[in-house]
């Protein structure tokens, strides 16, 4: 593969992650947030995927494998299925949505270039120059996420940050070319822990469509 | 010593597939107990070989035994002893009021014995990557347990607590790929500080990211959350430690002191603000511990010897005595039916044990001697002006006052004055269950002997003071 080709499949996997960040953000309904999550799975697999390729690694092969059948496939599933579960209501509206989602999106990827702008200087002699200019994309997926987090009312979406903001730390990892141990220990600190709770908070979804129990509105505990 | 190393997570592990397994019965009442004590055990084993023969590693090389870990491994074995013993009273209460079952028992002791485990290999790990990755654990297996009080509050605190510490852990990990990828830059390294400072800061419950601790508290069953102020919330201050110390290795001292010194004064100032009109005792307890922790952070933000040894036994002191007042303040629940402070009256009447040691547990916490508290927090005091911070700690010393101040006014409310004479009630003095008054005086008694004689601790707290100066 020829560097120029690199470097262009590595900002075409890098676009589609900030892309599907942006969708994740702007839309509300959670059965598109479902799909732009498969999409954004996949081109993470494709950075991986491109990174193995480029750096003529197995272990790579082996990571963007495992990102393909995780947040391609696993993660979204289950997230779906808790979504299905979820009993039929209005919509708790976010804090911010629509057109001035995509702003704060433009906002935060600008804030993301700023701060980042140490890492990308940082990049190693030789090669990783088109790698590491990408960090700022992963750091503005992981800002996305946790705009998500804090305007968003409502488990689901919330968790949905929760995923935006571990697919953006994995890219991060990806591109600083972290190694295979601390691209594990990510995976096992923050995928099985979304597994777990996605699972968890399925199982009370089903049960207790019956009751009145819900977390959408967060405001049973304050201090009065 | 692996086997040492290997017990504080393997025996709580086991203790949790034999309560799976078995259920919850007179049988195993006691079972996690017993593997609490063997963590406890375990720790002490780890501390006389770390002072005999310095750091040792296992489990090929994931695992790592330092002064530090030993230290913060007898905090999570203590902190886990009097949560145990006092469990099953509570669950028999709990059974007894219809608020618990056989099954909800089970899993309870299951989870209990599972976060102790994930506690001690986040202390015993060598790495941040594998610190994260088990503080992850111990937040989802806290999770669980908060929510298992079934009401809707309990289901909106365990979310909180696992979304807030989620999203504080996510941060920590991206700073720590960002650490192994920025080496010595400068520039970079900040950015991973700052993250990670951030993230743990959200662990231990300090402001900004502090919302998940009154919630988490106030609704967990009691000895959970003797568990999560006084062994999670340590576990994270030793994180931001260990942060602290590898800033100060790259980018000199001052970076992280203004990050930790901010931190602690906002939490501080968090905390004395909404203590001051506080309605509800455990949250009450648990903006003491965003204050407490605060005032970890500043010791950590002063640095040197005397100021980080008073921070590991400050750490211990308020493990220990916030153990003692969950579990007495869960009681204090049981007994009265309400966790709102004005519906507590005169409780030395009535349960003159269980107030006698709710008061000397606030007495601990405020740090008067012969507590270990009182030692360590004039350790930092002291510390803090000897570095020429002196115009940091004065406003803290205020806002300390502050916090003992309200402290005290709720507390005595909730003790003294005529207990309220309902038609029906019994009168007379009511006993409390002798397990409970042994992990009551027994964390009252070590906290305070620590304070007197901290001799044999003395040298493992000098060691885990010198890890922090001198190495990463």
């Amino acid at each position: 593969m020829t560097e120029a080709l690199y470097t262009q499949l590595l900002d075409l996997a890098c676009g589609g992650l900030l892309l599907t960040a942006a969708l994740a953000l702007w839309r509300v309904r959670l059965a598109v947030v479902v799909r732009v999550f498969v999409l954004q799975g996949v081109a993470l697999a494709g950075l991986g995927a491109v990174l193995a390729i480029h750096g003529v690694s197995v272990q790579l092969w082996a990571v963007a494998a495992g990102l393909l059948v995780l947040r391609a496939g696993v993660l979204p599933y289950l997230f779906s299925r808790a979504a299905a579960a979820e009993p039929v209501r209005a919509a708790a509206r976010p804090l911010v949505a629509g057109s001035v989602s995509l702003l704060a999106v433009a906002a935060l990827t600008l804030l993301a270039f700023v701060v980042a702008r140490p890492l990308v200087e940082l990049a190693p002699p030789g090669g990783g120059k088109a790698a590491s200019a990408a960090i700022p994309v992963g750091v503005a997926v992981v800002l996305t996420g946790f705009f998500v987090l804090a305007t968003r009312r409502g488990a689901l979406p919330q968790l949905a940050g929760l995923l935006l903001m571990d697919n953006g730390i994995t890219a991060v990892a990806l591109l600083t070319g972290a190694g295979l141990a601390l691209l594990v220990q990510a995976a096992v600190a923050l995928d099985v822990l979304l597994v777990l709770v996605i699972l968890q908070l399925s199982a009370t979804r089903t049960r207790e469509t019956v009751g009145d129990t819900d977390l959408d509105e967060l405001r049973e505990l304050r201090d009065s | 010593m692996t086997v040492f190393m290997f017990a504080p997570v393997a025996v709580p592990l086991l203790g949790a597939i034999a309560y799976a397994a078995l259920g919850w019965r007179a049988a195993t009442a006691w079972l996690g107990a017993i593997a609490a004590a063997l963590v406890l055990a375990a720790g002490i084993g780890v501390a006389i070989e770390v002072v005999d023969a310095g750091q040792f590693s296992a489990g090929a090389g994931l695992l790592r035994a330092d002064a530090l870990t030993a230290f913060l491994l007898l905090v999570v074995g203590a902190v886990a002893v009097l949560a145990t013993v006092a469990t099953p009273a509570h669950l028999a209460a709990e059974l007894e009021a219809g608020r618990a079952t056989e099954r909800t028992a089970r899993w309870h002791c299951a989870a209990v014995q599972l976060l102790i485990a994930v506690l001690s290999l986040a202390v015993l790990a060598a790495d941040l990557g594998m610190l994260v990755a088990g503080i992850e654990a111990a937040v989802l297996a806290t999770g669980f347990l908060v929510g298992q009080g079934a009401s809707r509050a309990a289901a909106e605190a365990a979310w909180k607590l696992v979304v807030v510490c989620s999203a504080g852990l996510a941060l920590a990990l991206l700073g720590t790929v960002l650490i192994a990828y920025v080496g010595s830059d400068v520039d970079g390294m900040r950015i991973a500080v700052v993250l990670l400072v951030v993230g743990f800061g959200a662990l231990a419950g300090l402001a900004p990211l502090h919302a998940w601790s009154p919630d988490a508290h106030g609704q967990a069953p009691a000895p959970v959350a003797a568990l999560l102020s006084g062994a999670l919330l340590s576990v994270a201050g030793y994180g931001l430690l260990r942060v602290k110390a590898l800033s100060d290795l790259a980018l000199g001292i001052t970076f992280g002191r203004v990050l930790l010194a901010a931190l602690a004064v906002v939490s501080l100032l968090v905390a004395a603000s909404l203590l001051l009109a506080q309605r509800d005792y455990q949250r009450m307890l648990a903006y003491s511990s965003t204050g407490q922790l605060g005032l970890v952070a500043l010791g950590a933000a002063i640095g040197g010897p005397l100021a980080l040894t008073a921070v590991l036994l400050h750490l211990f002191g308020h493990g220990l005595a916030k153990a003692v007042l969950f579990l007495g303040a869960g009681r204090i629940r049981q007994v009265t039916g309400t966790s709102r402070i004005d519906g507590v009256r005169g409780l030395a009447a009535r349960h003159p044990m269980l107030a006698g040691a709710f008061g000397a547990g606030i007495l601990a916490l405020l740090g008067l001697p012969p507590f270990s508290l009182f030692a360590s927090g004039l350790g930092i005091a002291r510390a803090g002006f000897a570095a020429g911070l002196g115009w940091l700690v004065a406003p803290v010393l205020v806002l300390v006052l502050a916090i003992a101040v309200a402290l005290i006014a709720h507390t005595s409310r909730m003790l003294l004055g005529e207990p309220p004479d309902s038609p029906g009630a019994a009168t007379g003095v009511v006993r409390l269950p002798g397990s409970t008054t042994a992990a009551l005086l027994g964390g009252l008694a070590v906290c305070a002997a620590a304070g007197i004689a901290a001799e044999p601790l003395a040298t493992l707290l000098r060691l885990a003071a010198d890890t922090l100066v001198g190495t990463p």
